[in-house]
């Protein structure tokens, strides 16, 4: 390092030593945030190519023979398996429904792929199935196709499940990041970051006692009741990466500006401690039972209103609007500044420092 | 939350924004130095809050910063070993070192775990017998007391298969370091509040009187922060330059004995290599002799090639406080959170990624 | 390292180096180390940093400081000068707060 100001010295610009990112699969680059955008966007979708997959929504909307289907999957590797409110079962039933549902479709059929890991406990394999066959019939749903790997000691960390589901979208439901426009608001269904605080309450090294329970459940009968009450303009499952990846989500796709007030997005008590204690933002922290709702302005209350009518949405609120701008998310903080909502790179780590 | 919610408040806030405000007649340039405290300056705005009369500048209070590259590359190079595990706090993961950082190190197939307590890592040891555990003790005096119990854990119950990797910087030389360097500007410090928390604050009062120069030990939330940065601007503005307590409910002028005690039986003081700012006299940690056994460099003595940094990462002058994150010329465009080309903009408190997170781009920012 | 949290000590075990309590965080509940605070009591509040509590939370000092600071925002008519930067956007967050009031010129 050269002496005195850099200012003063004007240095020239000289090319760095890249770190070798593209070398290896991150864990980065599963956790929902940009890592994950640049590997879907780089690697997978100029490969298969395609209108559909390239619209990245929670679920696929094709059509056939007149029919327009809603088609999705999604692979669950969660650790621990099981934890407060929930287990790696339920919510590979309950994530594949929601993607579905927030398309506006009817969930109807699930399939399911188990790659075990030899030596797993078939007392811990029935309980993660009697869970799914629960869930199923809790989201009226039939699981009527499966298979099943073992592979050897190690190659699994316990089981991975993959489920992939169909429904049908009924006529007149059309729902995308597209027809978002300015002056929307937008509406949060219940309290964010639960699920993710549940899990790590169980994971070795950072465990704490906590009665957060995960809140991974079955969206279908709040998304209709909301669809029912006002027009809505985009629906998300509001997932890994939290409610800040979603938005920069739906910004991304529909190139305009959404701005969120931090004090209005609702967060349980113990939640927000976890959060606080471990240095996390909890609007990037997972969810499993919680949507985000772009609604025309003129609907916005009765939307709400018909929202905390349901179980599910006895907390829904109000937490932003849609701007005029080019594509971003921003945050107005509880002292009133404003600040842009950025995705992450990577995987949160608890903040220690 | 009690103690963190109400110190929170909008109201006090912008109240004390005008008591600021209305204080200051002329310039004055304050640094706050540890990393937490600018993480919250940053995000909440604060500091563009503030009137422009006051120009705040960030110092090397991120620990995860000013980790020399070496040691780094030293952790790194343990981690590969598939004799060792690499524990480390969270933040540590991406930052770069020579050529990789630990995520890279950890997706090579080295064992690298990340704990929550220096504590984790000696339980961690203790269920691996037949490997070494090292730690990556990373922090300021804050952290030392937690780390001097992991080695003495580990030491009078037998655990030798643990070792720590020794990183730990101390404040006072570091503030000093920038007092006497030529074309030193900053005229008042936010002294970190949990450092002080153990320390106390009695190594400041030298600082404050040999250098005339106001120091308030300040808290994080965003209350704490302006009542802070009031105090120091009463003291410059009445031409005071004492040491003054904001984090009364926190922090006393003896600090944590207990923990000092403990901390002088396992810790010396050394001489210690700042990244981007160079060696600064006994400003760091090291195990004392009795303790030398459990110290990584020891067990695994350095080997390879000399550690090597971005050439234009002015990450010295920004931790400083000699040059701000949008400076840079690399700021946000190839040096953002996701390619880092240096440490501030890895850390979570690194004044770089604040900067960068909360959107000041170098067109935005104003000087 | 500067994340240190505060939380109320519920349970208290053990004692000197291997004293641990269980802390309180707003409703989340973690083991911390003790030996640094060989005074606490059940029902104080400690700063916990990486899982030992480094200091006390003196709450007279607290309630003491916090109340002159409280008073600041409770004042009836807060005059906001006009921010010579541009407008902020100034939400009204607890009850005193009031609109932005112009600055006199």
């Amino acid at each position: 390092m050269n002496g005195g100001s850099v200012l003063d010295d004007g240095f020239a610009l000289r090319c760095p030593v890249p770190l070798p990112l593209g070398a290896q699969v991150l864990l980065g680059h599963g956790s929902g945030g940009k890592l994950t955008a640049q590997l879907i966007r780089e690697l997978f979708v100029p490969v298969f190519g395609g209108d559909e997959l390239a619209r990245l929504g929670d679920a696929a909307v094709v059509e056939a023979n007149g029919v327009r289907l809603a088609f999705t999957t999604d692979a669950f590797v969660v650790k621990p398996m099981f934890f407060p409110g929930s287990d790696i079962g339920a919510l590979a039933v309950y994530g594949t429904v929601n993607d579905l549902a927030v398309m506006g479709a009817e969930p109807l059929f699930l399939s399911a792929a188990f790659i075990v890991e030899e030596g797993l406990p078939l007392e811990q394999l029935g309980a993660v199935v009697g869970s799914m066959a629960e869930a199923c019939e809790r989201s009226g749903v039939k699981l009527v196709t499966g298979d099943t790997k073992v592979v050897e000691r190690g190659s699994a960390d316990g089981l991975f499940v993959t489920t992939s589901g169909v429904g049908v979208v009924p006529d007149g439901v059309d729902v995308g990041p597209e027809r978002c426009r300015p002056g929307d608001r937008v509406i949060v269904s219940g309290p964010v970051g639960s699920h993710g605080v549940a899990v790590m309450s169980r994971r070795a090294g950072i465990s704490f006692e906590t009665e957060v329970a995960s809140d991974s459940a079955p969206l279908t009968p709040l998304v209709r009741a909301m669809l029912a009450a006002g027009e809505i303009h985009c629906l998300r499952d509001a997932t890994r990466g939290g409610l800040a990846s979603v938005l920069n989500e739906l910004a991304e796709a529909s190139g305009i500006v959404f701005t969120v007030s931090e004090s209005a997005v609702p967060v349980l008590g113990p939640v927000r401690a976890a959060c606080e204690m471990l240095g996390l933002d909890p609007l990037y922290v997972a969810n499993e039972g919680v949507c985000v709702a772009v609604v025309a302005d003129k609907d916005a209350e009765t939307v709400l209103a018909a929202a905390r009518a349901e179980p599910l949405g006895a907390e829904a609120e109000i937490v932003g609007e849609v701007t005029e701008g080019r594509a971003a998310v921003r945050l107005r903080t509880g002292l009133g500044t404003m600040r842009p909502l950025l995705m992450l790179a990577g995987d949160q780590l608890p903040r220690i420092c | 939350m009690r103690f963190v919610d109400e110190y929170r408040d909008g109201a006090i806030a912008r109240r004390l924004l005008d008591e600021i405000r209305g204080m200051v007649t002329r310039d004055w340039t304050i640094m706050e130095v540890c990393g937490g405290q600018t993480h919250t300056l940053v995000r909440s705005g604060i500091d563009e809050l503030l009137p422009p009369q006051i120009r705040l500048v960030h110092g090397p209070g991120c620990p995860v910063c000013v980790t020399p590259v070496a040691l780094i590359d030293e952790a790194i190079a343990i981690a590969k070993r598939p004799e060792c595990i690499l524990t480390s706090f969270g933040d540590m993961l991406r930052v770069p070192g020579s050529s990789e950082d630990l995520h890279m190190a950890r997706a090579a197939g080295g064992d690298v775990r990340v704990v929550y307590s220096p504590l984790d890592a000696v339980e961690i040891a203790r269920r691996n017998p037949g490997r070494t555990v090292v730690f990556f003790a990373v922090g300021f005096e804050t952290t030392a007391p937690a780390n001097a119990s992991a080695v003495k854990l580990a030491h009078d119950t037998g655990v030798e298969n643990f070792a720590l990797l020794v990183a730990h910087v101390l404040v006072p030389p570091a503030m000093m370091a920038i007092l006497v360097s030529p074309g030193n500007r900053v005229q008042g410090f936010l002294a970190p509040g949990h450092v002080c928390a153990v320390q106390g604050f009695t190594e400041y009062e030298p600082i404050a009187r040999d250098f005339g120069t106001p120091i308030v030990v300040t808290g994080f939330e965003p209350i704490d922060l302006l009542e802070g940065i009031r105090m120091v601007v009463a003291q410059l503005e009445e031409g005071r330059a004492e040491v003054e307590n904001q984090y009364v409910r926190a922090v006393t002028r003896e600090g944590n004995v207990p923990a000092r005690r403990v901390v002088a039986e396992v810790f010396e003081v050394c001489d210690r290599a700042w990244r981007g700012i160079g060696v600064i006299e006994k400003s760091g940690f090291r195990l004392t002799e009795t303790y030398r056994h459990h110290d990584a460099e020891v067990r695994f003595p350095r080997e390879g090639a000399p550690a090597s940094e971005s050439e234009v990462c002015i990450a010295g002058e920004v931790l400083r406080g000699r040059a701000r994150p949008h400076d840079c010329p690399a700021f946000g465009e190839r040096c953002t959170p996701e390619h880092p080309l240096g440490a501030p903009m890895v850390s979570n408190e690194g004044a770089c990624a604040a900067y960068f997170l909360a959107g000041r781009s170098r067109a935005e920012v104003s000087t | 390292m500067c994340l240190g949290v505060p939380g109320k000590v519920t349970e208290i075990r053990g004692e000197g180096e291997i004293r641990m309590g269980t802390v309180d965080f707003g409703g989340v509940r973690r083991d911390a180390c003790l030996a640094y605070m060989p005074e606490v009591e059940v029902g104080d509040y400690v700063i916990v940093h990486v899982g030992f509590a480094i200091s006390r939370v003196d709450e007279e000092e607290a309630a003491r400081s916090y109340a002159l600071l409280a008073e600041m925002g409770n004042l009836e008519n807060i005059d906001l000068p006009q921010d010579p930067e541009g407008v902020r956007d100034f939400i009204a967050e607890g009850p005193a707060a009031g609109p932005p009031a112009e600055a006199d010129p």
